[in-house]
């Protein structure tokens, strides 16, 4: 069998080289992160965190080539086994945690912590896939065969709220990418879009203004509609959806203004406009905004960063790495980042496409999705488009656990997907 | 079917790159006031004060110079006090203060360093820095304070302090920021400009708790500090403090000039107060006390104080006299066809012995003359040309006008003219008859001492004065402001001045100023008696000495203290005498100057003026009679008593 040819020769070596290209940006941007003019320490000083994250790509290697030689079927097979090793974790923590940072997600292994919260990203992708991958299971018909998925979903995401880590929490929410290219209607990802879009601008703008506009473009949408359709009850439908929107939009509004005590919306507010409040929750946002935006288009060059070096900016070498790339590469090194992942979620996209299993299709997804979500979330708190969630950059961000996690999670499917050409064709 | 929704997600992932890209090309490309937050974020502009320009006196003595000092500043977030007891009793604060100055500084800034304590001397920076090391969050910045080598000069050379809000908005050209330090009055506000110095600038780059961080761009940007220029004044420190020590327990002035250059030579305000009090970190307290004080300390009665010249003012009638030939030096008036009193005294045959022995009489017909020598029929169009035409001519002399003294606030005194009566009693509906009493320097006339000291020295110039100033020269190259060395002609010939002078020596020699005649110095002086409504009359005095090669020309008013050979008189001569040899000789009338005391006199406003029998006993020495007016006068005020 041709299952004897090295691993080298079918690994997706464009997947490989835009991580590896991440991982080399990721560590620069740290070391500059952490630099201090006063206090030369090299880049491979274990002391600071660009040596410590060094010593991770390292491991990281490692558990790569431990990947990559175990047998591909190993992961299907002992899917659920995983995920049940990372739902005892996940217990485990809430009793034996160390404290870090407020919440208790830590297990700390001499002088290193790992987070497990990290690895339930893998251990509910794992799980997905392998319920997916009962061709009889059938997400466009049956109601009932969402509800092992819910479970699955809901019993690690409930942990993880227990230890308070939302923004891990948070992630799950990537899985609807996945179910929609499986089968789930395309209406309930969009109304779920429709309804955050909503409650964001109501407590943006004026509510009156909102409602106008939403009656503007239902009257656009009833004038543009084909005749046939608008008989059909597409005139109906349309003003119906109309009122709801704007129900919804005062409906906030009334919660915001009559319901929520003054603090509590102050604390909504400071999410959507930091600037309400730029010496606390806002700082964050302000700060890094400028940090980014102070690094034009070529940036302030390497080590030269002022905001990010001197501390403005908070956990600059972990959740706000980005902002380092921001201030000492301009615009042309924030692109540059840019698009290396929507070149390698497309790309994961593409490579999940032709899997001839549908249990490697939909982890292919589940690693799609994961990583857009966390690119999505991190790189829109730093330019001030989504509210400060604490979760990392992908394969940027210092940390031993996220870095691990997200290459065991990549080189999977990497591994499943350079065995493609003798899998069977199930699904 | 579900295999074309992979365009539709690769499609969602595009849009947000895409907006990423947009969003991260406007804030990183397109909107600019980012970079500006990041450089007001992270670079600091680190002021370097310089130091204020030192002001020397005549003789190169240090009057005004920077004694180093010590700023404590604290940083809220790092502060550190476990022991706030004995931290409050090593910095000799109350715990009150401490929770109040820590309450203020947190208010600011947690994460930058505010002023805690203020202007710590280097003996209080030495004794507490080692203890200052227990408690983190604290550190010294060096400043410097204004110090004054002696006690004195206080409002001539004015106070610095910190910019009030009011100049903060209306400083004309943005230079001064919160908590700078400012000229605020006399020399210092004058030469606030050349005194300041230059500010550096040094860019550093900090991190977020404003910890430094090195230099920005390595210093390229940076400007260094250039200290302010110093100043030169015509001050004579020596006697000044002499004047100063004649001054005590008196309300007035003295005002010294060097009738050659008209440099100040010496500049009392009495009573005054160690400038040294406002240069200290207790200025808001000693502040407070100043403007309290009754005796207003900070007014500066030189430039700033009003009074009648009274008989003082006859010098200039007579010269005025002499040049519109009206009289001549042999000129003589009985007291006969006068409205005035005057006292016993010889006979008045000349200018010389008019001016000697201050006849009232004598210059009430000088002035009527002056007033009517146009041949106008009617008298009142007669005295309105006459006023005029004398208001001319007196103008000459700076009376009713500012000189023009590098000194704030100067008052400009009055002259009155046609159009000042014309006020009163509308056109022509006055004449001679009802402003009499200026002949003899009291009416509506107001001078300032500085102006008195400045008639002084036009006598002794025989004609020609130079604007009084301070400050003659600025910086290293002693630059001087070209409007002082303007010579100013008051059209009055010299061979006119010669009687005037000889009557001026009679009135030391033997006149109503004989009692503090100096030996072995010709003094030229004349007394006056400026008459005071609330009390005891002020006592006037303006001399020039020597004679023939005058050095110095002085004025000296004391206010309550009745004739002008009194109080006024002595005080002058013992300064003329200090300046010119260096020492005095009359011990006992020194003595009796020292010891005198003029302030318990002194009515002070809201209280009740002293019963009229008190204010009419003159001094013993100089024996005159009461005040009893016989007409009251256009403005219905006595008529003077004029020595």
């Amino acid at each position: 069998m041709a299952e004897n040819k090295p691993i080298t020769k079918n690994v997706d070596w464009m997947v490989v080289l835009i991580y590896m290209a991440c991982l080399a940006i990721g560590w620069i941007n740290i070391y500059a992160a952490v630099y201090n003019p006063e206090v030369r320490t090299s880049m491979f000083d274990l002391s600071n965190n660009a040596g410590k994250q060094l010593m991770w790509i390292g491991t990281a290697a490692l558990l790569i080539i431990c990947i990559l030689v175990i047998d591909y079927k190993f992961y299907e097979t002992f899917s659920f086994i995983i995920y049940a090793v990372v739902i005892l974790l996940l217990v485990m923590v809430l009793f034996a945690g160390s404290n870090i940072n407020g919440s208790r997600s830590w297990i700390k292994i001499g002088a290193f912590s790992l987070q497990p919260a990290e690895f339930s990203k893998l251990a509910v992708s794992l799980a997905i896939s392998k319920y997916l991958s009962d061709p009889a299971i059938s997400l466009t018909r049956k109601l009932k065969d969402y509800y092992p998925i819910i479970g699955i979903i809901a019993l690690p995401a409930f942990l993880i709220l227990l230890s308070n880590e939302t923004g891990s929490m948070l992630v799950f929410a990537s899985f609807a990418i996945v179910l929609y290219r499986e089968g789930m209607p395309g209406f309930i990802p969009a109304i779920g879009m429709v309804m955050a879009a909503l409650l964001i601008i109501t407590l943006l703008f004026v509510k009156w203004y909102i409602a106008g506009t939403i009656i503007v473009i239902a009257g656009l949408v009833i004038w543009l509609m084909p005749v046939m359709t608008r008989r059909r009850g597409g005139l109906w439908a349309t003003i119906i959806i109309a009122f709801v929107m704007i129900g919804i939009v005062f409906g906030v509004d009334f919660f915001m203004n009559n319901v929520l005590q003054k603090h509590q919306r102050g604390r909504i507010m400071v999410l959507l406009d930091p600037d309400s409040d730029p010496r606390g929750i806002g700082w964050n946002v302000i700060q890094s905004k400028i940090a980014i935006g102070s690094g034009g288009f070529t940036g302030k060059g390497f080590l030269q960063g002022t905001q990010t070096k001197f501390d403005f900016v908070p956990e600059q070498s972990t959740d706000f790495i980005f902002c380092t790339v921001g201030e000492e590469h301009g615009f042309a090194g924030t692109a540059v980042v840019v698009f290396l992942f929507i070149a390698l979620i497309s790309r994961l996209v593409v490579l999940a496409e032709r899997q001839r299993s549908r249990f490697a299709r939909v982890y292919g997804y589940c690693v799609a999705g994961i990583i857009f979500f966390h690119f999505l979330v991190n790189i829109g708190m730093t330019i001030g488009l989504m509210p400060v969630i604490g979760i990392p950059l992908p394969f940027f961000s210092y940390g031993g656990s996220s870095l691990w996690s997200f290459s065991i999670l990549l080189f999977i499917f990497l591994k499943i997907d350079a065995q493609r050409p003798f899998t069977l064709s199930r699904g | 079917m579900l295999e074309n929704r992979r365009f539709v997600i690769i499609g969602f992932f595009a849009i947000v790159g895409l907006i990423y890209l947009l969003r991260l090309f406007y804030l990183q490309v397109l909107d600019e006031s980012y970079s500006i937050e990041s450089s007001s974020n992270s670079i600091k502009r680190v002021i370097e004060i310089p130091f204020r320009g030192q002001i020397y006196d005549r003789k190169g003595k240090l009057i005004v110079y920077n004694t180093p000092v010590y700023d404590l500043l604290v940083t809220p977030y790092k502060a550190r006090v476990d022991d706030t007891l004995r931290f409050c009793q090593v910095l000799g604060i109350e715990r009150h203060d401490f929770d109040s100055l820590m309450a203020a500084a947190s208010a600011y800034s947690r994460v930058k360093p505010s002023l805690f304590l203020r202007q710590l001397s280097k003996e209080d920076f030495a004794s507490i820095q080692d203890i200052m090391v227990d408690y983190g969050g604290f550190e010294f910045a060096k400043s410097s304070l204004r110090t004054y080598t002696a006690p004195t000069l206080a409002n001539t050379l004015g106070y610095v302090s910190e910019i009030t809000k009011t100049q903060l908005e209306k400083q004309e050209e943005p230079y001064y920021r919160q908590s700078d330090y400012i000229g605020q009055s006399g020399i210092e506000k004058i030469y606030e400009n050349e005194l300041r110095g230059k500010r550096g600038t040094k860019f550093v780059m900090q991190n977020v708790a404003g910890v430094y961080k090195g230099s920005w761009k390595n210093g390229e940007l940076d400007t260094m500090a250039v200290a302010g220029e110093n100043l030169y004044t015509g001050i004579d420190l020596d006697v000044q403090q002499y004047a100063d020590s004649l001054m005590v327990n008196k309300v007035g002035s003295v005002v010294a000039i060097e009738p050659k250059t008209g440099k100040i030579i010496s500049m009392v305000s009495a009573p005054t107060y160690d400038p040294n009090i406002l240069a200290s970190r207790y200025f808001s307290k000693n502040f407070a006390a100043l403007v309290r004080n009754p005796y207003k300390p900070l007014f500066n009665r030189p430039v700033m104080a009003s009074y009648r010249p009274g008989s003082t003012f006859k010098l200039i009638q007579a010269l005025i006299g002499l040049q519109e030939g009206v009289i001549t030096p042999g000129s003589g008036f009985t007291h006969a066809n006068c409205p005035m009193h005057c006292h016993n005294h010889p006979a008045t045959g000349t200018v010389a012995l008019g001016v000697m022995h201050s006849c009232n009489p004598y210059f009430y017909n000088v002035f009527r003359r002056l007033i009517y020598k146009n041949n106008i029929q009617n008298t009142f169009r007669a005295s309105a040309v006459g006023l005029d035409n004398w208001h001319d001519r007196i103008s000459k002399f700076g009376i009713g006008q500012r000189l023009g003294i590098d000194l704030p606030s100067e008052y400009k005194g009055n002259l009155p003219d046609k159009k000042y009566y014309d006020r009163f009693y509308g056109e022509y509906r006055w004449k001679f008859s009802n402003i009499y009493s200026l002949s003899i320097g009291e009416g509506e006339l107001l001078i300032t001492p500085l102006k008195m000291a400045n008639v002084a020295a036009i006598i002794a110039n025989r004609g020609y004065f130079y604007t009084p100033h301070v400050i003659h020269g600025i910086g290293d190259k002693k630059v001087i402001n070209p409007d002082y060395l303007v010579r100013h002609e008051t059209g009055v010939d010299a061979h006119n001045f010669e009687p005037v002078i000889e009557g001026m020596i009679g009135a030391v020699e033997g006149g109503t100023a004989r009692r503090s005649k100096v030996e072995g110095i010709e003094i030229a002086g004349k007394t006056g008696t400026s008459q005071n409504k609330r009390g005891d009359d002020s006592s006037i005095f303006i001399a020039f000495a020597p004679v023939d090669d005058p050095k110095i020309a002085i004025a000296v008013f004391v206010e309550y203290a009745g004739a002008g050979g009194s109080a006024a008189a002595p005080i002058a001569n013992l300064v003329i005498e200090k300046y010119l040899t260096g020492k005095v000789t009359n011990k006992a009338l020194e003595e009796r100057m020292l010891k005198a005391d003029f302030m318990s006199k002194v009515v002070l406003p809201g209280q009740k003026k002293p019963i009229p029998a008190d204010t009419t006993k003159k001094k013993p020495a100089t024996p005159v009679k009461p005040a009893t007016p016989v007409k009251p006068t256009a403005v219905n005020k006595p008529v003077a008593l004029n020595r």
